[in-house]
């Protein structure tokens, strides 16, 4: 299609603009700010909120920007008198729903509601709030609905009903709609924090966020633990003002050893033994034919969906544990007595992405020796937070490295984090063990990337063998409806996070999240895979070592340490 | 049926009666143009708003012209299949008439599931759609993109009505009025269209003898003053006249408040928490009159549809003119 520009004026300067655009889409282009605050670029233009009305020579009132298609000629004036003044009132009625809670917010340090009131000299407490008597609603142990702060914008509504989950819905209540859990006992919640990363008013967050953040350290008589997952290192940076994606693993170490962690070892390390075990897995089930395809279960969104959704599925699933939780059960096995410590003075904690992973410890069948293996869960947002309290001042930290053992991941657990990163590094592994030979092009691009749906066929020992990649977990319905309708043209494995990029756009992430964010994220970890020795989840030392010494000659515990199970879900009370 | 109906719309000027007074002839057309296996017709009768009897009336003593003109428009237009779209009362009252009228033709009757706003035309589709009945952003319109992303034909049942008598060539450029309060002849009356309200007044002999004011277009229609009555009808077709001694303007402003703030769908700031914040302070024994004009500007110039801006309208009309004069 050949685009064709047209001129429009914006506050009196001339500019030419592609036709279709909007106005506030051709505003940006040209460096020209227009303030949005409902609109999301990866959600549908709704136009709720209003707050970009801008005036238009000849229009008889004021248009909004988000969604106003320009035309040739058109006169935009984004800062009138009158929409200056719309602006304010409008910002003014936002904050009379929006209890303010600034100081446990998450987007405490970047609030777009708060610059929007101080730009437009709102005035914020103009009129009292009213869903100061709105309930807080608790997702599990895992996510927090505190509606007296929601704006009615619905983007939790839309992104719920993207992620295929639907759980968000708009009721009636009196004059008016509000936001609430569905009440259809077919759909659950699972977790996926999506709602937080688009809700422009911090009504979502993590439980705990960020009142139980001390909690990890307050405890002297334990030995605490920290690992951290792989998409952290390539957004926590963000928290302190680096670029997006900027590589900062060795920061991180000093940042947890300087709050008071024991020990700091890398959640990749655990996806190594994952990659490993998973791959045992994979090669088995090809053999028997059974229970194909395999579903990655790194993701505890995806079985808590797979579990009430699709518990038809639940075989399917590996049994193979998580990251952390492998890496939690080692910790508290292997490390603890190879360092002759009493496993139960050990509290780990995981500085993960996600907020599902705090409902994932909690799991009863991932105990080990009736422990959690997994203590606490600390999100990437509660991990910066931690810091800011603590007055630590993450850019002028001197890098220290990882702690022996479980500090040296291969380039495969590094990609974990990336959507189609699972998919790669047990393709490696899998490919390498089925044909014994070495690939020449280890890079498997055809998985990566931010396309909703990733297929790719793959021929190991003269077969054909189809894969898929999923991220954004609505797009799992789609693919599991085409198992369902073609169940003989089977794939052999599929990844699914539920989350739009992998875990690198978790729900635990910093503020904001968007598709060129994610994608420096992921870019970042590429970039350490890339320039890592080992690159192969099999040839990392550390797994060898362990299987030897260890998960071989107690095969038992090994099961314990490495497998899970997995059951029908009943929509939980909240 | 040989006759171009299209051509004959266009001849008779119709336009929709269902208060924005569009081209009827380019809707039809547009939907006519459109490619697609599959179109929709509805009509719409199920007027929410209190000053309006008229789709009552029309069902009541002519739904046999409005069948003939959905048929009409069915018979005009390809792979098309229809719904009337009716008030719940409406749709208790009329459902054996109709369906007795309807035969075996492609006509389905809907039952409205919420208040005004679901007769907005978008909000209906989702209505019919099953989901919470919301104006939809424009473009597409309904002739492109309408029930279920098929093209669809969106008329009020006065215009079907008309559609039917132009087809039978007895057609003349009326209109159905609904006039109610301080008058001694309240009801329905079909008479031309484009007059005044004074002549409206005056030819249904309801002229007011003592000093009054007036709101036309509905419940969120604008307030005339009697000097101000040489203009026809913006809106719904309805004129309520209010004795100026007996009248509380109070009141009447707490009740379009009231009726904005129950009806409006709360997509929109201006008009979910302004007519709260409206009603809030009228509530208030001195209201504050900065926060009302404030409210009323947002509520003018940035609502999603056009329930907010009437209702904007409507309060400063009634403002400046009668609380104020």
């Amino acid at each position: 299609m050949i685009e064709k520009n047209i001129d429009i004026k914006i506050n009196n300067k001339k500019f030419s603009a592609h036709e279709g655009q909007t106005i506030a889409e051709a505003a940006k282009a040209n460096n020209i700010y227009i303030p949005l605050l409902c609109s999301h670029p990866d959600l549908k233009i709704k136009p709720n909120c209003r707050v970009c009305s801008v005036e238009i020579r000849g229009q008889k009132t004021l248009r909004p920007a988000c969604s106003t298609k320009i035309t040739e000629g058109m006169e935009i004036f984004t800062h009138s008198p009158l929409a200056k003044k719309a602006r304010k009132i409008n910002l003014e009625l936002l904050f009379a729903q929006h209890r303010e809670e600034c100081s446990d917010c998450v987007w405490r340090f970047n609030c777009q509601l708060l610059n929007l009131a101080e730009e437009n000299d709102a005035k914020i407490t103009r009129f009292h709030d009213r869903k100061t008597d709105y309930p807080i609603y608790r997702f599990s142990n895992a996510v927090e609905f505190d509606s007296t702060k929601c704006i009615d914008c619905r983007n939790c509504v839309e992104v719920c009903k993207n992620q295929g989950v639907g759980y968000l819905e708009v009721y009636e209540r009196g004059a008016f709609m509000k936001v609430m859990p569905t009440k259809k006992k077919n759909i659950d919640c699972v977790y996926c924090g999506q709602c937080i990363m688009h809700c422009p008013a911090g009504a979502f967050e993590g439980v705990g966020e960020f009142e139980d953040i001390e909690k990890p350290l307050s405890d002297p008589d334990k030995i605490v633990i920290a690992q951290f997952a792989p998409a952290i290192r390539a957004s926590i940076g963000e928290e302190f003002g680096l670029d997006y994606g900027e590589i900062v693993t060795n920061q991180i170490v000093s940042a947890l050893k300087k709050l008071g962690f024991d020990k700091v070892f890398d959640t990749s390390v655990g996806a190594d033994f994952t990659t490993y075990e998973e791959s045992k897995e994979v090669i088995e089930r090809m053999k028997s034919g059974k229970r194909l395809p395999l579903l990655t279960s790194c993701c505890p969104s995806w079985v808590k969906y797979i579990e009430f959704f699709y518990p038809e599925f639940i075989s399917n699933l590996t049994t193979v544990r998580s990251p952390q939780e492998i890496l939690g059960g080692l910790i508290k096995t292997y490390y603890a007595k190879k360092e002759k410590i009493d496993p139960k003075k050990i509290f780990v904690v995981s500085i993960m992405p996600c907020v599902a992973k705090k409902y994932e410890i909690a799991r009863s069948q991932l105990k080990i020796n009736g422990m959690p293996s997994v203590d606490f869960v600390l999100t990437t947002r509660e991990f910066a937070r931690l810091l800011k309290h603590r007055g630590i001042d993450f850019n002028t930290l001197r890098p220290q490295k990882l702690d022996d053992l479980f500090g040296s991941p291969s380039g495969a657990g590094i990609i974990y984090g990336a959507t189609g990163g699972v998919m790669e590094s047990a393709f490696r592994t899998t490919y390498e063990t089925l044909t014994g030979k070495r690939l020449d092009k280890i890079d498997f691009k055809q998985v990566r990337g931010l396309k909703h749906i990733k297929k790719a066929a793959i021929e190991i020992c003269g077969e054909t063998k189809k894969i898929a990649v999923v991220n954004g977990l609505g797009y799992a319905k789609e693919l599991i409806e085409e198992i369902q309708r073609n169940p003989k043209d089977n794939y052999t494995c599929i990844e699914v996070m539920a989350c739009p990029g992998g875990c690198i756009g978790g729900g635990g992430q910093p503020l904001p999240t968007n598709d060129d964010i994610r994608l420096a994220r992921a870019n970042g970890l590429y970039k350490i895979d890339k320039t890592t020795k080992i690159r192969r989840a099999h040839e990392n030392p550390i797994v060898k070592k362990v299987y030897a010494e260890f998960l071989d000659k107690h095969p038992k515990l090994a099961h314990e340490i490495l497998h899970t199970s997995y059951r029908k879900q009943k929509r939980e009370k909240n | 049926m040989s006759i171009d109906i299209i051509q004959q719309l266009k001849a008779a000027n119709l336009r929709g009666r269902g208060g924005a007074g569009f081209p009827t002839s380019l809707k039809w057309e547009a939907v006519k143009n459109t490619p697609s296996s599959l179109k929709y017709i509805i009509c719409n009768a199920s007027e929410g708003d209190p000053q309006l009897k008229k789709d009552y009336f029309i069902l009541k003593n002519h739904a046999e012209e409005v069948v003939q003109g959905i048929k009409i428009a069915l018979d005009n237009i390809d792979h098309s299949k229809a719904y009337i779209y009716l008030k719940k009362d409406y749709y208790r009252k009329f459902k054996k008439p109709l369906l007795k009228l309807i035969k075996n033709l492609p006509i389905k009757l809907f039952k409205k599931p919420g208040g005004y706003l679901a007769g907005e035309e978008t909000a209906l589709l989702d209505a019919i759609e099953g989901k919470r009945p919301e104006p939809r952003l424009k473009p597409p319109y309904p002739s492109e993109a309408g029930l279920w992303g098929y093209p669809t034909l969106i008329d009020n049942v006065e215009t079907f009505y008309h559609v039917a008598k132009i087809a039978q060539g007895k057609y003349k450029n009326e209109r159905f009025y609904c006039l109610s309060g301080d008058i001694p002849r309240k009801g329905v009356f079909v008479l031309r269209e484009n007059l005044t309200i004074k002549e409206i007044l005056d030819e249904t002999h309801n002229a007011p003898k003592s000093d009054f004011f007036i709101q036309a277009g509905g419940t969120l229609g604008e307030f005339f003053l009697p000097h101000e009555l040489n203009q026809p009808i913006n809106g719904l077709g309805s004129i309520v006249v209010y004795d100026k001694v007996r009248t509380n303007p109070l009141l009447l402003a707490k009740k379009i408040i009231r009726f904005a703030l129950y009806q409006n769908c709360d997509k929109c700031t201006p008009c979910r928490e302004g007519t709260y914040r409206l009603f809030e302070e009228f509530a208030k024994k001195e209201p504050n009159k900065k926060i009302i004009n404030d409210i009323l500007l947002v509520l003018e110039e940035t609502t999603f549809c056009a329930l907010g801006a009437m209702a904007g309208k409507s309060m400063i009309s009634l403002q400046t003119k009668i609380i104020h004069d």
